[in-house]
This record gives structure tokens, C-alpha cells and sequence, in this order.
């Protein structure tokens, strides 16, 4: 949700990137750019958003997703506040929006929400309460991690555009891959999908813009970039995947096939990585591998995203 | 609101003399150029510091070390105006520990951006000294600041607007005062 004032984008909410183009991702990242020279100072701390309070709400478990705006926030001078995961199961929409009023009212400024229902971020966001910044809502989209992966593929290969990226493993629950695909596609990368065909269906080619290759060999060849996915353990149970030991022969990567398939190539993961699963223990060791450095691409980008959104936001400040 | 030109008061001469006469001034207090940086306020305070240096190093054959400074993320005044400017990067030749450092601006106004200068670099780290050049002091401070060096003093009401237009930036090197068209003072 975006509207453009004066050549800069305002940004109200950051629920998924339908509609970004690829001038707005690189500005974001520019932003980014800068957020990242921040980060590496003895004293990692502006006061850009000094005073302001952002409500980290996850009804879902994560770790480097809310730590990493955790650390935003504090680099920003921004307030952090965390609510603690209400779990009821009963009417989600309603508790949502009440947990969101009682946000305002304990003057937060905006959220940045987890949730485990594809579409939370937007109902949240039409509600009107406050800014709302994605962090995942079911299998819908992540917007703030596929930015992270731009920023970190960005800045190893100097471009987006023309990049040949592949995503491999469970595609069709995955928002990671749902909000990478969108991402790197407006910036005018080819995209391709693999996988086991029950987590890759061919319908899910065409609405992400990408094409679908269920053999691994020949939809990593020539990769620039491999995006592996968690393969999630609940799908296993689900039969939607075959046990760890098929689902490694046929699409594990490990420095081998890496090797002999698309040696160039650099090697992304969201993590939590199965170690032995979707990528072998030595790959996180190989050169190619950006998942350290997605992990400090995400504070950069979500620190351009609290500041765009928390900027333009309130009158007070000056 | 509309924006009429009222006059230059500094062409592409007087403005290459001014720099001059500030680099010699900037040596002189300082003795020499061992251990003083020139860091530019982006944007314009970046070019300047560039020819500052360039003026010394003609005259001292010593190349000052230049650092850029963005101050975006310091400002106390986002939400209140309307421009919104693309947060840039900071760059320094160094660790700023010990140096004495020259801020350099093109328009000394109210203070404020100044402010968030001295914020800005300090959280770097803590230099041996800050100073301040800049080549138009308008007058109107809202801060108790003041500055080291000046290229050109000029009374302005606050209806008018002092525009610095530098080759790097803008095309060409002038000064001009512009006023409000219409406007009663």
C-alpha cells in the first residue's frame, strides 16, 4: 500500500510487495544502504525515531524475524514493545483488533505483526488502527525477509535484474517464497520454482510469474542465485513430502551438486536451516552461501521500512 | 509558493575567492593541515569541502582528508516539512578520534541542521575539535551556534529563500537571493 508524494513513496503498511516495482524496491534497499552504515558503527544507534514505540506482536514462534526488529527499533531510537502471543483459538480477527487497540491506547506507533493466518496483515491494515508491517502471516507473504534477500543478493552481484534465481522446496506453503518470487521478479529477475510436485504445483507458476521445473539438475543449472525453503516437518506428517532421506536425494543441495550444477551460484536460506535436509552442513561453510549475511540484510531493511513508515507518520517531533 | 529571483549575490568569481580566502583561514587557526578533516553536509556541504581541500592542497601540496556527512536520520524537523529527503550515506576517512574536524555547509539559517551535524558526528565517534565554515551566514539563528569561518555574510528577511547553486549539483556556481512573489513582509 503505497502512494506516491513528490517522487518519494509514502508508505503506510508493508503487508505483501504486490504492486512494487522495481524502482521502489531499489529506493527501499538505497535506504537500506544507508541503514546498513549505521550498523556498522562502534554505536549502532540514530535517533530517527526517537520516541516512537512499535508493537512487535507474534502469534507464531520466530527468532531472527523479531529479534532483528527488535534491533531495527533500538538502532532507530525507536521503543520496541513485545505482547506476548495471545494463543486463544477461538474468533483470531476480533482478538487481533482488540490486541491492536490496546496497542494504541498504550501509545504504540506502529506493529509489526507474525500471524499464523494467511491475510492477518491486511485485515489488521484495513482496520486503520495503526501502520501495519508484515512479518510473516501464514503462507501468504514475508515481505521483510525477501527484502533482506535483495538487499543481500544486491549487494554480492552488484544487480537484480536478469538474475536467474531458483527457489527450491516447499513452495506452496511457503510466503517466503511467495514474497522472494514477487520481489526479485519486479526486479527483473527470471524466476524458477522446484520442488516435490505436491509443494510445487504447476498452478503456482503462473500466478507468481515463475516458471516450474521439478527436476532439480535442470532447474538449477545455470542458477545465479538457490533459494533453498525449511522443509517442514508438519508437511512430512502431512504425506505431502516424502520422508528426509528422498526429499535430500532429490532436492537437498550439498556442495557437490552445488559444484557441478551451478558452481557460481549463490546459496540463500530464510532459516531456520534442517541441517541435512534441504542443505548439507558444509554449505553454510561455502562462499556462496549469504545466509549470515541475510541475517544483518534483515536489521538493514527493516530498519528502512520502520523509518519510512514512521517518518511520515504523527506531526510531533520537531 | 512561488519563488522569484531577487539577486545574486555571489557569482562563479566571488564564490571561488570566498572558498580560497576560507581554505587559508581554516589553515592559518589550525596551523598547518596535519590532523584536520573537512566533512561535508550532504549534499551541497559536499562539494565545498572538496574544493576547500582542493584550494589547500594547491597551497599546502598536502591532501586534507574529506568526509560526508548525512544528518537525515537527525533531524528534528521531518515531520514538519514537506520535503522528504532520500536518506544518504555517511562516509569518514577514518576514525574521527583526536582529529579536528571542519564542518562545512553552504547556508548557516536557523542552526538546526548544524545541530544535527554535531550529533550526527559525534555519535562517530569524539574528535579532538568540531569547526564550522560555511559559505553564506543569513542571520535568524534559533540555536545558540555560530560559525568558525564564513564565506559571505547577507542580511535576509525570513521570507526569502538563499539558494546555493553549485557546478557538481546544480550546473553552474552562484549565490542568489529569492523572494516570495506576492508576499508582504
Amino acid at each position: 500500500m503505497t502512494a506516491a508524494v513528490g517522487g518519494w513513496t509514502a508508505l503506510q503498511h508493508l503487508c505483501d510487495l504486490d504492486g512494487w516495482t522495481a524502482s521502489d524496491l531499489e529506493g527501499l534497499l538505497d535506504t537500506a544502504e544507508s541503514m546498513a552504515e549505521i550498523l556498522r558503527r562502534p554505536i549502532p544507534r540514530v535517533p530517527a525515531l526517537r520516541g516512537r514505540t512499535v508493537l512487535l506482536l507474534f502469534y507464531e514462534a520466530s527468532t531472527r524475524t523479531r529479534h532483528s526488529f527488535e534491533l531495527a527499533c533500538k538502532a532507530l531510537g525507536a521503543d520496541s514493545l513485545s505482547l506476548a502471543a495471545a494463543t486463544s483459538s477461538a474468533a483470531k480477527g476480533e482478538s487481533l483488533l482488540d490486541t491492536l487497540r490496546t496497542a494504541r491506547t498504550l501509545g504504540a506507533d506502529a506493529v509489526a505483526m507474525r500471524h499464523p493466518d494467511s491475510g492477518a496483515a491486511a485485515l489488521a491494515a484495513a482496520a486503520g488502527l495503526l501502520p501495519v508491517i508484515n512479518a510473516g502471516d501464514g503462507a501468504h507473504a514475508h515481505p521483510t525477509q525477501a527484502l533482506a534477500d535483495l538487499f543481500a543478493v544486491r549487494r554480492r552481484l552488484g544487480r537484480l535484474a536478469d538474475l536467474r534465481l531458483t527457489i527450491v522446496g516447499d513452495v506452496l506453503h511457503s510466503r517466503v517464497a511467495r514474497s522472494a518470487a514477487q520481489g526479485f521478479r519486479a526486479c527483473g529477475a527470471l524466476v524458477t520454482l522446484c520442488g516435490p510436485p505436491p509443494l510445487v504445483p504447476p498452478h503456482a507458476g503462473p500466478a507468481l510469474g515463475a516458471r516450474v521445473e521439478h527436476d532439480l539438475a535442470r532447474a538449477v543449472t545455470g542458477a545465479d542465485v538457490v533459494m533453498a525453503l525449511r522443509v517442514q516437518r508438519e508437511r512430512q506428517e502431512q504425506g505431502l513430502v516424502p520422508g528426509a532421506a528422498d526429499y535430500r536425494a532429490g532436492w537437498g543441495l550439498d556442495a557437490q551438486r552445488l559444484q557441478s550444477l551451478c558452481p557460481q551460484a549463490l546459496v540463500l536460506h530464510p532459516g531456520p536451516v534442517n541441517r541435512g535436509v534441504e542443505l548439507s552442513p558444509e554449505v553454510l561453510d561455502l562462499p556462496q552461501a549469504v545466509v549470515g549475511e541475510q541475517v544483518t540484510a534483515g536489521v538493514a531493511v527493516r530498519m528502512a521500512v520502520l523509518y519510512r513508515i514512521l517518518e511520515s507518520e504523527g506531526a510531533e517531533g520537531a | 509558493m512561488a519563488l522569484r529571483q531577487k539577486a545574486v549575490i555571489l557569482d562563479a568569481d566571488a564564490m571561488t575567492r570566498a572558498l580560497r580566502r576560507m581554505s587559508h583561514e581554516v589553515v592559518e587557526r589550525h596551523g598547518g593541515v596535519s590532523g584536520l578533516w573537512l566533512v561535508g553536509i550532504r549534499r551541497r556541504g559536499v562539494p565545498l569541502a572538496q574544493r576547500l581541500a582542493a584550494e589547500m592542497a594547491a597551497f599546502e601540496r598536502a591532501q586534507v582528508p574529506i568526509g560526508e556527512l548525512d544528518i537525515t536520520l537527525y533531524r528534528d524537523d521531518l515531520t514538519t516539512s514537506h520535503e522528504r529527503p532520500q536518506v544518504g550515506r555517511t562516509q569518514m576517512p577514518g576514525d574521527p578520534r583526536g582529529k579536528t574536524i571542519v564542518l562545512v555547509d553552504d547556508v548557516l539559517y536557523t542552526g538546526r541542521t548544524v545541530r544535527a551535524a554535531l550529533d550526527a558526528l559525534i555519535d562517530l565517534g569524539r574528535p579532538k575539535q568540531i569547526q564550522l565554515a560555511v559559505l553564506i551566514d543569513r542571520g535568524h539563528r534559533e540555536l545558540p551556534l555560530r560559525a568558525d569561518f564564513v564565506g559571505k555574510n547577507v542580511p535576509t528577511s525570513r521570507l526569502e529563500v538563499v539558494e546555493v547553486r553549485l557546478r557538481e549539483t546544480d550546473g553552474r556556481d552562484e549565490v542568489a537571493i529569492m523572494e516570495q512573489v506576492g508576499a508582504t513582509p
